[in-house]
């Protein structure tokens, strides 16, 4: 195991101080893991709130800013906040206009956040939740925990964050929020396995020479393996099995997303065949970001997510946006 | 009568227990979830046994409500929520008498039990928890060895299952041979009910 850490424990904990090094902007409380803007909270404006499990960097700490998100709370790695933290964070951010969560569909997040929004509403902050569930990889979600949160999550954060920025009221940041998860599929693929630090060794066993098809964010085994394919065959087999999904009537955002330890020059590739397949299924591409965004700690690989955009999606997604981890327009 | 002593070392019996088996809960989550449930019931009982050596409840269910709550605002992950329900609940049960019966305390855990089935939405056989805790708690009306078998027989039962809640549920066929972790962890906390007991 070549890892840049202490010792496991502090794995996080080390991860933030850095962040508030790097960010004076952010108000960063490692000992309640919080990262929250610095202005917060912001008159009349509706805070928004994620977190989720550590090891996806910058999701979600590095999305706390400007026309993103209010404050991010990080759990352990791959593992969810706990609502104390959650609870915190609401009514660190609450002007008065409410807050919205933002919780990706896994069983723990959902829980937790769940027991949060009861402990802020005692506090009397008026809490709305978005749950994202994107991932087309799961199949059959009567009889699943549901389709996973992955990618959409960085669309529906910098949308709703700019709907809140715009100072629209928290049924709105909402709403906009909730269409924007309809309106988004994604689909994961791992080249290698993910070795979390406190294991120390790879979640699960991939060969090189395989890949292992419909992963989730979290060292997860996907939904099958196969041997060694090229770029193009990879973003052949994403993009359709998105598209079988989503059947976009107006051009999408795409996210071209790396999990971790695959290089950009490879995520750009991958993009540009990806562009080709849309090209080739005739759906118009209206905005691309590559990089790694949504991660798995140290896992290679990468994940398509469309977003069937409107006017409105198109507009809040190029509005001004000043986090560590995205910037634009100011 | 089982006081609120009792209560006390059924805790630590079961925080030594899951520090003790911490690495094996989770290798059975690293095979069908994220490699994580060991790590993390640690970090939660060893929170609940400092929280009740710092402040030690003079009746049983004060001693697993405040068990439950430490592990809610400690844990994460699902394990967190489902767990801390499950004793803050049977605490809740109990109420605040200074000693309960074997009965009462399986009818307590029957309560709990069915908020943490409410909570997750999920029912015996859905490869999870449930399936080591029911078993035992209809069993613990009979004795606290016959519990501790059914807990251990249940978790086991497992094995071949299909997982239909949890991150294991989004492999579908490929959980089927696996453990669940959740139930070998409630297998545990009934073994370390019999501990107490002894």
């Amino acid at each position: 195991m070549r890892m840049l850490i202490n010792v496991p424990e502090t794995v996080v904990a080390d991860g933030l101080r850095g962040l508030a090094a790097a960010h004076p902007g952010l108000n960063v409380d490692v000992e309640n893991r919080l990262v929250v803007r610095g202005d917060a909270p912001v008159a009349g404006r509706v805070g928004l709130v994620s977190g989720g499990g550590s090891g996806h960097e910058p999701l979600h700490g590095g999305f706390v800013g400007v026309g993103m998100l209010s404050a991010a709370c990080p759990g352990e790695v791959f593992t969810s906040p706990v609502p104390d933290q959650m609870a915190r964070a609401a009514a660190a951010v609450d002007s008065g206009a409410g807050v919205l969560f933002v919780v990706k569909n896994y069983t723990g997040d959902v829980l937790n956040f769940d027991m949060a929004q009861e402990l802020a509403e005692d506090e009397g902050v008026q809490v709305a939740k978005v749950l994202v569930d994107d991932d087309v990889a799961v199949r059959d979600s009567l009889y699943t925990a549901g389709r996973r949160g992955t990618g959409a999550t960085l669309f529906v954060e910098k949308i709703a964050g700019a709907a809140a920025e715009e100072g629209a009221p928290l049924e709105r940041v909402e709403a906009v929020a909730r269409r924007v998860d309809e309106r988004s599929r994604s689909f994961g693929v791992a080249l290698s396995a993910v070795t979390t630090p406190a294991r120390g060794t790879p979640t699960f066993d991939l060969p090189a020479g395989e890949l292992e098809l419909g992963i989730g964010i979290h060292g997860e085994p996907g939904r099958e393996r196969r041997p060694m394919m090229t770029s193009r065959e990879i973003a052949d087999f994403t993009v359709e099995a998105v598209l079988d999904d989503l059947r976009p009537s107006s051009p999408v955002l795409a996210l071209v997303n790396g999990m971790g330890a695959t290089p950009l020059l490879e995520l750009y590739g991958f993009g540009a065949e990806v562009h080709r397949v849309l090209a080739e299924r005739g759906v118009p591409v209206a905005r691309t970001l590559v990089g790694n965004y949504v991660t798995s700690l140290d896992m290679a690989g990468c994940s398509v997510t469309l977003c069937e955009a409107d006017e409105e999606i198109l507009r809040l997604w190029d509005a001004p946006v000043e986090t560590p981890a995205l910037r634009w327009g100011r | 009568m089982l006081d609120a002593e009792f209560f006390l070392r059924w805790m630590n019996a079961l925080a030594r227990a899951v520090d003790r088996e911490a690495a094996r809960l989770t290798e059975l989550d690293a095979a069908i979830g994220d490699a994580d449930h060991g790590t993390n019931m640690r970090r939660g009982f060893t929170a609940v046994a400092a929280a009740l050596e710092k402040d030690a409840p003079d009746t049983p269910g004060a001693v697993l409500t405040l068990a439950g709550r430490r592990l809610i605002s400690t844990v994460g992950g699902a394990s967190g929520p489902l767990y801390g329900t499950l004793l803050r609940r049977a605490g809740k049960a109990l109420g605040d008498e200074a000693g309960v019966s074997r009965a009462q305390l399986a009818e307590a855990l029957r309560a709990g039990i069915a908020a943490v089935a409410r909570l997750g939405g999920a029912k015996a056989g859905d490869k999870t928890m449930l399936d080591a805790l029911e078993p035992a708690a209809a069993a613990l009306d009979e004795s606290f060895a016959a519990a501790r078998a059914a807990a251990e027989d249940g978790a086991a039962a497992t094995v071949p299952m299909l997982a239909r809640k949890g991150r294991a549920s989004y492999l579908g066929e490929r959980s089927v041979g696996h453990r669940d972790p959740g139930a070998a962890s409630s297998a545990l906390l009934v073994g370390a009910l019999e501990e107490a007991a002894r």
